[in-house]
């Protein structure tokens, strides 16, 4: 049990501290871009409701008008700050349990190599199908674009370990076939992009997100590699190579 | 504290921290899963801003 309650110690530390980081960097960057789009959305179509792509709305929408909502301003900060912690800790728990199975991170400096992984994974790959999106613009159908995330993210994954780890140039052509494979499928499309929200605002926002998201990785990454060196004895255990 | 070293033999030490770090990985898969994919109303609009700027897909 020691090993697993040493990982979820470390995993939130680590996302503790890279979530309240991230919390402050979408407040500068990224919600004011939101907080723009949702003035365009609401000209273009008079919804009571501040989430409704025209197209997605006719389709495959199911937010109730009278589910509960954070109301704008301090409220609405809060629970942003609250699921940036909590959801940094998911992915300092993912981090963790991936590095330590590869034999653990050591050092900062390690911790931005497994950050920028986790970046390629979870940001850079899945970003290109399907780039950051602001309220209002048209999107595909939720459950097929959360289905090619999702493969998206494994598939990607799955084929960085097969370049870092696999033993032979084989497995890391495999790696590679891996990572494109879902690009050549291909991501979920609407049927038209044409939206309200400006071209300008959007660039800005695909920016604003992706490097924003690099900057908590690195620093998820960074603070898994200080915090495990204090449990190093603890954490230590022979090289296992499962990766 | 207790560590896997512990254990005899690299072989068994390196089963014994399959079975935790795959509790551990999945923990984290689940807490992602629910803030940032879950259908649920209230999760998603408590976490609507989040979702966005991490570029899950949303709405």
């Amino acid at each position: 049990m020691s090993v697993f309650r040493n990982t979820v110690f470390l995993a939130v530390i680590a996302g503790l501290f890279a979530g309240i980081v991230m919390a402050g960097l979408q407040g500068m960057f990224t919600v004011p871009l939101i907080l723009a789009a949702e003035a365009y959305e609401q000209t273009g179509a008079p919804a009571p409701d501040h989430d409704h792509g025209q197209e997605v709305a006719a389709s495959d929408h199911h937010h109730g008008e009278d589910a509960w909502m954070p109301a704008d301003g301090a409220e609405r900060t809060v629970y942003t700050v609250l699921v940036n912690i909590v959801t940094a800790i998911g992915f300092a728990l993912v981090l963790v349990a991936a590095s330590e199975a590869a034999g653990g991170i050591a050092g900062w400096r390690q911790g931005l190599l497994w950050g920028l992984s986790g970046f390629a994974v979870f940001t850079l790959a899945p970003g290109l199908g399907l780039p950051p999106e602001l309220p209002g613009m048209p999107a595909a159908d939720l459950l097929a674009r959360q289905a090619w995330w999702i493969a998206t993210v494994c598939a990607t994954a799955a084929g960085l370990a097969l370049i870092v780890f696999g033993r032979r140039a084989l497995l890391a052509v495999a790696g590679v076939a891996l990572i494109v494979a879902p690009h050549a499928l291909g991501a979920p499309q609407p049927a038209s992009h044409e939206t309200a929200v400006p071209a300008a605002l959007h660039h800005d926002f695909v920016v604003a997100v992706t490097l924003t998201n690099l900057v908590f990785w690195l620093v998820l990454g960074a603070a898994v590699g200080v915090a495990r060196a204090r449990f190093a004895e603890a954490m230590d255990a022979p090289q296992s190579h499962l990766a | 504290m207790m560590t896997a070293s512990t254990m005899p033999g690299a072989g068994h030490a390196a089963m014994a921290r399959i079975r935790p770090l795959l509790m551990t990985g999945l923990l984290g898969l689940a807490i992602i899963g629910v803030a940032g994919f879950a259908h649920m109303d209230v999760v998603h609009n408590a976490g609507h801003d989040y979702r966005h700027s991490m570029a899950f897909p949303c709405h």
